[in-house]
């Protein structure tokens, strides 16, 4: 599986990168950025699931 | 509080300043989820009151139908020609200036930049506490965790990142209660308050002009927007806007986080057995107890969810009503401190999100983790003496809890 954030969407709330910081990081205006290319390794998929359940914007989504 | 009669009917003659509203907005609001999910009043020259998720978020996101010119509800609506900044860019200002004007100040506000600030937050909350220890130590033992902890931290933070005299902190109380809380005095008193604001930033302004140092406001004079540098009155508005914004918001979070422990025993001991949960708490306690209500005002006749809505209405945003949706949340009524999933609209949504929501997070666990590791068993010592702050941001104002040692 994959993430992946709607740039259109991202406020920049940062719960993706507060929940997962192996998976996200904040770009200079505190938006969601997806680290390197990502695939979501298995033992992190619940944490991805929860970035992508707690976005408040509906901006991030895992693609298979 | 208000000059205002009492609400006897909610739906057709809402008024956010109605004391039983201050007091307790949750029944309000679940009953009219059910009965009328969008109120209506006369009062305020005519307002509206969504409370279900789907229409506060639908308004949020509408740009073009709701402008967010005046985004504090009185009698009073912000002049046309104060547009594209409005009163306080960015929130009074609506696409496309808007984007423009938050992204010279995000930066300041990111992660990366709030970091820096938690060392300095730490240490301002254990001299509070050490000051309530004293307290404690010479014979009382019930302390005020609103006027002796909550309401001095933000103050702290955000002078020091303005670069403002923290001595000025009764000031800065003094002008959000204003502007905030005094949005049922007449119009006359509001405007003299808002004068004594601007005279008081121009001054720092031009202090800040002739002696550039390393803060925030030096950092805004020295910003360009669209090529151009931001003018002094664009500046000042700005800084008005973080100076209220970022005070009594942090402080009623902090406050209604400690009251939240002081009566939930089983929620405190949890927390200070499991340090670890407190972020996925904090998420909680901003999704129950969201401090913060914002404005709206209709740009043109139209109807909204069967609502035929005026230009110049004001419509209100009441975020917390938002979190506390049983079709938006599980158990939305009760507040869970592990919920892990949690997709709450504490800090608004689409472009207005919360420039200082970052900061305010840091402020939110600093502010806990002090307390908690001093006091880690305290209770409400009168809850009958609580009291809430009216008006759009709600939080204690007064908290007196017994801390058992």
């Amino acid at each position: 599986m994959r993430l992946v954030i709607d740039n259109e969407r991202c406020e920049g709330h940062g719960r993706c990168y507060s929940i997962a910081k192996d998976l996200f990081e904040p770009d200079d205006i505190g938006n969601g950025v997806v680290i390197g290319d990502g695939v979501v390794p298995p033992d992190r998929l619940h944490d991805a699931e929860l970035a992508v359940e707690n976005c408040p914007e509906l901006a991030i989504r895992l693609e298979p | 509080m208000g000059r205002h009669e009492p609400v006897v009917d909610w739906a057709t003659d809402f008024d956010h300043t109605d004391d039983a509203y201050v007091a307790d907005p949750f029944g309000i609001w679940d009953e009219l989820r059910t009965t009328c999910p969008v109120a209506h009043t006369e009062r305020y020259n005519g307002a509206w009151l969504p409370t279900r998720h789907e229409d506060i978020a639908a308004i949020a996101y509408d740009t073009d139908r709701f402008t967010s010119r005046s985004v504090i509800m009185s009698e009073f609506r912000a002049p046309l020609e104060l547009a594209p900044q409005g009163i306080a860019p960015p929130i009074s200002s609506d696409p496309p200036f808007h984007k423009g004007a938050r992204r010279v100040l995000l930066p300041a506000f990111a992660p990366q930049s709030v970091d820096r600030l938690e060392a300095s937050t730490r240490a301002y909350c254990e001299e509070l506490v050490a000051s309530l220890r004293a307290d404690l130590d010479g014979g009382v033992d019930v302390v005020d965790a609103a006027v002796g902890y909550s309401q001095h931290i933000p103050v702290r933070v955000i002078a020091t990142m303005l670069g403002l005299p923290e001595s000025d902190g009764d000031r800065f109380r003094g002008f959000v209660n204003h502007v905030l809380e005094g949005v049922d005095k007449p119009m006359e008193e509001r405007a003299l308050g808002m004068g004594e604001l601007f005279e008081y930033l121009q001054a720092q302004i031009h202090d800040h002009l002739d002696r550039p140092r390393d803060d925030l406001i030096s950092y805004l004079l020295e910003s360009e927007m669209d090529g151009q540098p931001l003018d002094v009155f664009h500046v000042a508005r700005t800084v008005a806007l973080l100076l209220i914004a970022g005070i009594d918001t942090t402080w009623s979070a902090i406050g209604a986080s400690l009251w939240h422990l002081a009566g939930h025993p089983a929620d405190r001991e949890r927390l200070v057995a499991e340090p670890e949960l407190l972020p996925t708490a904090i998420e909680e306690f901003l999704r129950a107890y969201a401090p913060v209500t914002m404005a709206r005002l209709v740009r043109e006749d139209m109807d909204f969810a069967g609502c035929p809505m005026k230009a110049n209405d004001f419509v209100l945003l009441p975020f917390p009503a938002a979190n506390r949706d049983p079709e938006a949340f599980d158990r939305a009524d009760e507040v869970l401190i592990d919920r892990e999933v949690n997709r709450h609209a504490a800090f608004g949504l689409g472009i207005h999100r919360c420039a200082g929501s970052h900061l305010a997070r840091m402020e939110l666990r600093v502010a806990l983790e002090v307390w908690l590791e001093a006091f880690p068993s305290f209770e409400l010592a009168d809850p009958s003496a609580v009291r809430w702050s009216g008006g759009q941001v709600r939080g204690p104002r007064t908290l007196p809890v017994r801390v058992m040692r």
